[in-house]
């Protein structure tokens, strides 16, 4: 099969050594970084991008630079489970679903199981979303080569759509947090007509807002200041494994073989179509605890109730890289990040990488299969050490985080405006998440506002203003159907149910 | 009796009728803009204020919807936004995190993150004089030696590195 011989080729790129170092560094930084809180996955490939920079000039940089990153966000992936369960502090948004029965078992003494358990489903639902893009994204590729403005925007409007659809409750406040993701993504020069937009005479607002300074912002400081809530000390059980305890739990969970696939494919589902890891984790556990035999049990510390949320979560997480590659279309905060990263080293994110960059795309591939197993390793055997980060005295953790986030916004453009705006962003990101206004949708908006608007004009320029366009062929039609039905869901759902009542 | 460390500070409902009237005022400004811009058809397309207009005009709507909601919930006056000794402790950790930034233009970045974490050492954390400025000298000269050197990354620079001749 072709795809089994670009992906031998890709092993072949992966597997340099520098390539190799970078894995392993990759996924210790990634670690650790889950492990802290207010240095998320998303936020440690924000303050790395810049870094990359001379990396990504040299011939073949590209592709070492993605697998760093990609590293990183494995990492933070697992790095997110040890906090969790040990500490009942999560380490990521999608490891919450990990504190219910994860923390209980470390109560309960059975931590390393819980750790064990936690790590192995990881890699299992990386593993099945990582063969899932294997096959998959040459197919979606060379179908999005098909595509025009009309169709890019009716796969922006999908997820975006998708996003409102599925926030319940909340709809508003995601619609509200999504339009001020447009708004700032609007500021500054117009790519089209050249005129200045919402600066308002500001000259420093001339290049716009970047993701990155808002996601550091955002997801960095936003969360410190979240996190101090519950006070200035880390309290947490501790955590041994050894090789006897991974075995044993290793014996046990073949039992749930049920729980493990399905989490890996609502996992994979809602990383395609942006959800995210977070959704993906709750639903997991719901659905687990629901159909499980145990079920009734989730909640006391069950190893079941692990293995669900985090299969789910980090495929998810994986999967979100699929639409990124093929179509442009970032799945998660993180991919998004990856995205702004692959735009700025000069590379066009879309079905024509699958034709121009073969060995980016396939090294990057071969590498997540890599980058996973080491993870696996890493994690499984240094896990002490990476806990032990968390009794540094906060009053010495905190403001090196601030210190190193601040770092990371000035090096994006060499420019303190951008730190002080980190700071603004700092401090809405964290009312933001208190009121429950939804981060993820402002940060994608931010990071695909400007192509979105620019393929809507594409399209309606072409069809001379007439919106038809959007439903001209089958596969626009579908896309921009299928976002409208996303889209007003919740409403149509709540009036069925209304009529049925009757 | 009530720990006055736990009286609220702020009630949920004025914070979601302030931000959301806020968020509000935000859409205003910009469907305002992008209307003075041109939001209608050009000759050739969108003007440059079409996009913008209408994600400013749904902004006023959702946050407006938010905003009424809020309203008429009355039932959020009772849960606390935040707590009085909750947001000390932010205060704590925000100001001089704002007053940190500040300095970073004037006094070079390694400079003030040695100030910022050795305060962070003294005040919050009770560490010695001595503790205190050994870790953060220390973990300046690290950041120095990572970040200048090995990654060539190019921080703001103030009046010490100058005469130290780090330009």
């Amino acid at each position: 099969m072709e795809e089994f011989n670009a992906l031998i080729q890709g092993f072949g790129v992966a597997l340099s050594p520098f390539n190799l170092l970078l894995m392993f560094v990759g996924v210790v930084l990634g670690i650790i970084v889950g492990v802290l809180p207010g240095l998320g996955g998303a936020n440690a490939v924000a303050i790395l991008l810049p870094l990359t920079f001379s990396m990504a000039q040299r011939p073949g940089g590209t592709t070492s630079a993605i697998i760093l990153l990609s590293c990183i966000y494995w990492g933070a992936l697992f790095g997110g489970a040890i906090t969790s369960i040990l500490f009942n502090i999560p380490g990521e948004p999608w490891s919450v679903a990990t504190t219910f029965d994860g923390h209980p078992l470390a109560q309960k003494g059975r931590a390393g199981s819980a750790l064990t358990a936690a790590f192995t489903s990881s890699f299992f639902g990386a593993l099945i979303a990582v063969i899932m893009i294997t096959f998959l994204s040459p197919v979606v590729a060379k179908f999005a080569l098909e595509f025009g403005p009309p169709e890019f925007f009716g796969v922006y409007l999908l997820t975006f759509c998708a996003f409102v659809g599925m926030s319940g409750e909340k709809a508003f406040k995601t619609i509200a947090s999504m339009m001020i993701g447009f708004a700032l993504a609007a500021v500054g020069l117009d790519s089209v007509t050249g005129t200045l937009r919402l600066t308002f005479g500001f000259t420093s607002l001339l290049k716009g807002f970047d993701f990155l300074i808002a996601v550091i912002g955002l997801f960095g400081i936003g969360e410190i200041l979240e996190t101090l809530e519950e006070g200035l000390a880390f309290k947490g059980a501790s955590a041994k494994i050894n090789m006897k305890v991974v075995l044993e739990t290793w014996k046990e969970l073949p039992r749930y073989w049920a729980t493990s696939l399905r989490s890996a494919a609502v996992g994979c589902f809602m990383g395609i179509v942006p959800g995210g890891a977070t959704p993906a984790s709750f639903m997991s556990y719901g659905l687990a605890q629901r159909f499980s035999k145990d079920g009734k049990n989730f909640g006391s510390g069950v190893v079941e109730g692990v293995v669900a949320p985090e299969t789910a979560a980090h495929a998810a997480g994986t999967s979100a890289l699929l639409p990124m590659i093929t179509l442009g279309v970032p799945g998660s905060p993180t991919a998004a990040v990856l995205l702004g990263g692959l735009l700025i080293w000069g590379l066009q994110p879309g079905p024509l990488l699958f034709v121009e960059q073969k060995d980016f795309v396939w090294g990057l591939i071969a590498s997540m299969y890599l980058g996973n197993i080491a993870g696996l390793i890493v994690v499984l055997t240094c896990v002490p050490l990476f806990a032990a980060i968390l009794r540094i005295p906060f009053s010495i953790i905190a403001p090196v985080i601030m210190v190193i986030c601040a770092m990371g916004a000035y090096t994006v453009h060499n420019s303190m405006f951008d730190v002080y705006l980190m700071v603004v962003f700092g401090v809405i990101g964290y009312i933001f998440k208190k009121l429950d206004y939804p981060l993820a949708p402002l940060v994608l908006a931010l990071v695909l506002g400007d192509r979105a608007e620019e393929n809507f004009r594409n399209a309606i320029k072409g069809s001379q203003g007439d919106l038809g366009i959007f439903f001209s062929n089958g596969l626009v039609g579908g896309l921009t159907t299928l976002a409208l039905v996303l889209l007003f869901s919740p409403v149509l759902v709540a009036g069925w149910r209304a009529l049925r009542r009757r | 009796m009530e720990n006055e460390e736990q009286r609220s500070a702020a009630s949920v409902r004025t914070m979601e009728i302030a931000v959301a009237g806020i968020i509000c005022l935000f859409g205003v400004l910009v469907a305002f803009d992008s209307y003075r811009l041109g939001a209608k058809w050009g000759d050739d397309g969108p003007q440059a204020g079409y996009f913008p207009f209408y994600v400013g005009l749904l902004i006023c709507l959702s946050s407006g919807v938010t905003l009424v909601r809020a309203l008429r919930n009355t039932a959020l006056a009772a849960e606390s936004f935040v707590e009085r000794g909750q947001l000390k402790l932010i205060f704590t950790v925000l100001i001089p995190t704002v007053v940190y930034v500040g300095f970073i233009a004037s006094l070079g970045f390694y400079v003030a993150s040695t100030l910022f974490i050795a305060y962070f050492m003294k005040r919050l954390g009770k560490y010695s004089w001595l503790m205190a400025v050994a870790v953060s000298v220390g973990v300046s000269v690290a950041f120095f030696l990572t970040f200048e050197i090995w990654f060539a990354v190019p921080l703001p620079k103030g009046p010490l590195e100058t005469a130290l001749g780090f330009g």
